[in-house]
């Protein structure tokens, strides 16, 4: 027990390659600060207590103060409200678009591994084809198959990744098939979905739980980005990519209704990938040795 | 001899097949697209009759089999014809070449400035002290974590609204380029600041930095001239598909900087259903793609001679 603590310790203090090394302070931070946006999204009405969607034209472009912390928007909503309210989408269709993305990229990509020369062929050409295009590109063919809702923002992000992705379970899944434990398995007479299953599957996603959290960033803020350019999410849902469009239009009169949202979106982002990179890189270290 | 047009003829052989899969791509996700292709050409809330939408769809050629359109799109696709837009009454072809050098200069002057910025961070943060290197890797972190349409509406805000120093919207001149750049060039030089750095802290380690000091050559030209060189070569594939989805960014910052471009005319045939114009976007793109692919491999060469020798694919 002792051991195993201070292996992972040791390593995270160290400045290693890639940036993943942070120094715990920053990363205990960031777990809080996402278990503050967890509680956001589950139970907004815990922090604030109006209705997002109260209007109070008297009060519009109110700057922030005591009693608006964020300030008030152009129909005197009160920003802080609508950005508690909002991260339940944002955190949602990220969570959603990666999970999704990374199902279809271990189907994809074990196939393409398995199958043998030919599928792997057709099925790594079309994940070629698919990485030559900007992933928005990608997200907004889905989205005009769609209609525009939750449903195709989540669709739309998720096939932005699941190609990349799908490159790195086949991958991972070629060198694993050559592995010693494989052969054994095969050798000792297993099924072949059960090799697949128990021994292929587990090793294979290995690398792909260490993107994971990268995705899970990525994917909230094209998820924001898809409801900014008025795609996704639409007005007057309390998103934070919706907010940014609207505020668009009167940064001139208030600067907070844009500031604000944001910011949460960044921070969420950030801390994700801050804590995601710390965990990713115990589990490769645990993969490794 | 004989090795190196069979490796030519592969790669040529490789970026046709992304074409074809491209063109094919979009013309198949876009017959699952819902409703009357018909709507979107008249305007979906027009009073039509049902003989003026036969007379449409025979003019686009929408009333043929499926496959006659596919094969015909593609015959089209090889002389260069895209069809015409729905919404814009123009072909296809002559709404690109219009919206093409705006997106191309923003392009241009966004890569040109990401890896000159990055470059530049690279060399100052990886000597000996740790203490840069410590605060570079948190700002690369925050940058790389800020969307970039946030950072394009706080730059506005900041720089345009409460300084006043640079125009709102695309005013013609240079000064309405900066804010632009400015957004699409930093994650892109956050990013490939991270892996240089990590290029040239590997490199620095090796034995030929170690005889380069030994000959009593100053430090900045250890870095930049010899190990930077080691450190270009996995920073090139990321420039260079960065610079291929940099047209994906132009959709997002020609949108929140009001300028003209393929980003806003992508953004407005997919609100409009003009897909004649998303295929050509994506044809486009995937151009795009395979001469930024070509270029980055000439470039491997010029940037690493051990490349040079027999076919120039070992190391690549």
């Amino acid at each position: 027990m002792s051991a195993g603590t201070r292996g992972p310790g040791r390593r995270c203090s160290r400045p290693g390659p890639g940036g993943q090394g942070r120094s715990r302070p920053a990363v205990l931070l960031a777990a809080a600060f996402l278990t503050l946006v967890v509680l956001f999204a589950l139970f907004p009405a815990l922090f604030t207590s109006g209705d997002p969607a109260d209007t109070d034209p008297v009060h519009a472009f109110a700057p922030p103060s005591a009693q608006h912390f964020f300030g008030t928007d152009q129909l005197g909503r009160d920003v802080l409200t609508r950005s508690v309210h909002g991260t339940r989408y944002s955190l949602a269709i990220g969570a959603a678009a990666t999970a999704i993305a990374m199902v279809t990229a271990t189907v994809w990509g074990l196939a393409a591994a398995l199958l043998g020369r030919f599928a792997d062929a057709v099925l790594m050409r079309v994940a070629d084809v698919f990485l030559a295009l900007p992933g928005l590109l990608l997200a907004l063919m889905v989205i005009l198959v769609m209609d525009k809702g939750a449903l195709s923002t989540t669709a739309a992000v998720a096939a932005g990744t699941a190609p990349g992705l799908a490159r790195v379970v086949r991958a991972q899944a070629l060198v694993v098939r050559l592995s010693g434990y494989v052969e054994s398995a095969i050798a000792l007479g297993v099924r072949t979905p059960l090799t697949v299953l128990r021994h292929i599957l587990p090793n294979a996603l290995s690398p792909l739980l260490v993107l994971a959290p990268v995705s899970l960033g990525t994917s909230i803020s094209a998820g924001a980005a898809l409801s900014y350019l008025g795609l996704g999410l639409q007005p007057p849902t309390p998103e934070w990519g919706t907010m940014l469009t609207e505020s668009q239009a009167y940064l001139q009169q208030g600067w907070w209704t844009a500031l604000f949202p944001g910011l949460l979106l960044v921070a969420t982002v950030l801390a994700v990938t801050a804590v995601g990179g710390h965990v990713g890189g115990h589990a490769r270290g645990r993969v490794l040795s | 001899m004989a090795a190196a047009v069979r490796l030519v003829a592969r790669r040529v052989a490789a970026a046709v097949l992304v074409l074809w899969g491209a063109a094919s791509c979009a013309f198949f996700i876009l017959q699952l697209v819902p409703g009357d292709p018909v709507n979107a050409i008249v305007g979906s809330d027009a009073m039509v009759g049902a003989e003026q939408r036969d007379a449409i769809r025979r003019q686009y050629g929408l009333d043929q089999p499926l496959f006659d359109q596919y094969v015909g799109y593609l015959r089209h696709v090889v002389h260069g014809e895209l069809g015409d837009s729905y919404q814009l009454q123009q072909p296809v072809s002559a709404v690109l070449s219009h919206q093409l050098p705006p997106t191309a200069e923003l392009t241009f002057w966004t890569a040109l400035s990401a890896i000159l910025g990055a470059v530049l961070v690279t060399i100052l943060t990886s000597g000996r002290s740790q203490r840069p290197r410590r605060i570079s890797t948190v700002v690369e972190l925050v940058i790389i974590s800020t969307p970039s349409f946030w950072l394009g509406i706080m730059l506005l805000t900041v720089f345009s609204f409460r300084l006043g120093w640079l125009p709102v919207s695309d005013s013609g001149d240079g000064r309405s380029l900066i804010l632009p750049v400015v957004t699409l060039a930093l994650p892109m030089a956050a990013l490939l600041t991270q892996v240089m750095r990590e290029g040239l802290l590997t490199a620095m380690e090796e034995p030929f930095v170690l005889s380069a000091r030994a000959r009593g050559l100053a430090e900045h030209t250890v870095r930049s001239r010899h190990a930077l060189r080691h450190a270009a070569l996995p920073a090139l594939t990321l420039a260079g598909w960065f610079t291929g989805t940099l047209l994906g960014g132009a959709v997002v910052v020609e949108n929140v900087f009001a300028r003209p471009g393929i980003g806003r005319i992508t953004l407005q045939a997919v609100r409009d259903r003009d897909l004649p114009v998303v295929q050509g976007v994506v044809l486009l793109s995937a151009v795009v793609f395979v001469v930024i692919s070509a270029v980055v491999e000439t470039l491997y060469v010029a940037v690493d001679p051990r490349l040079r020798r027999g076919t120039g694919v070992r190391a690549a």
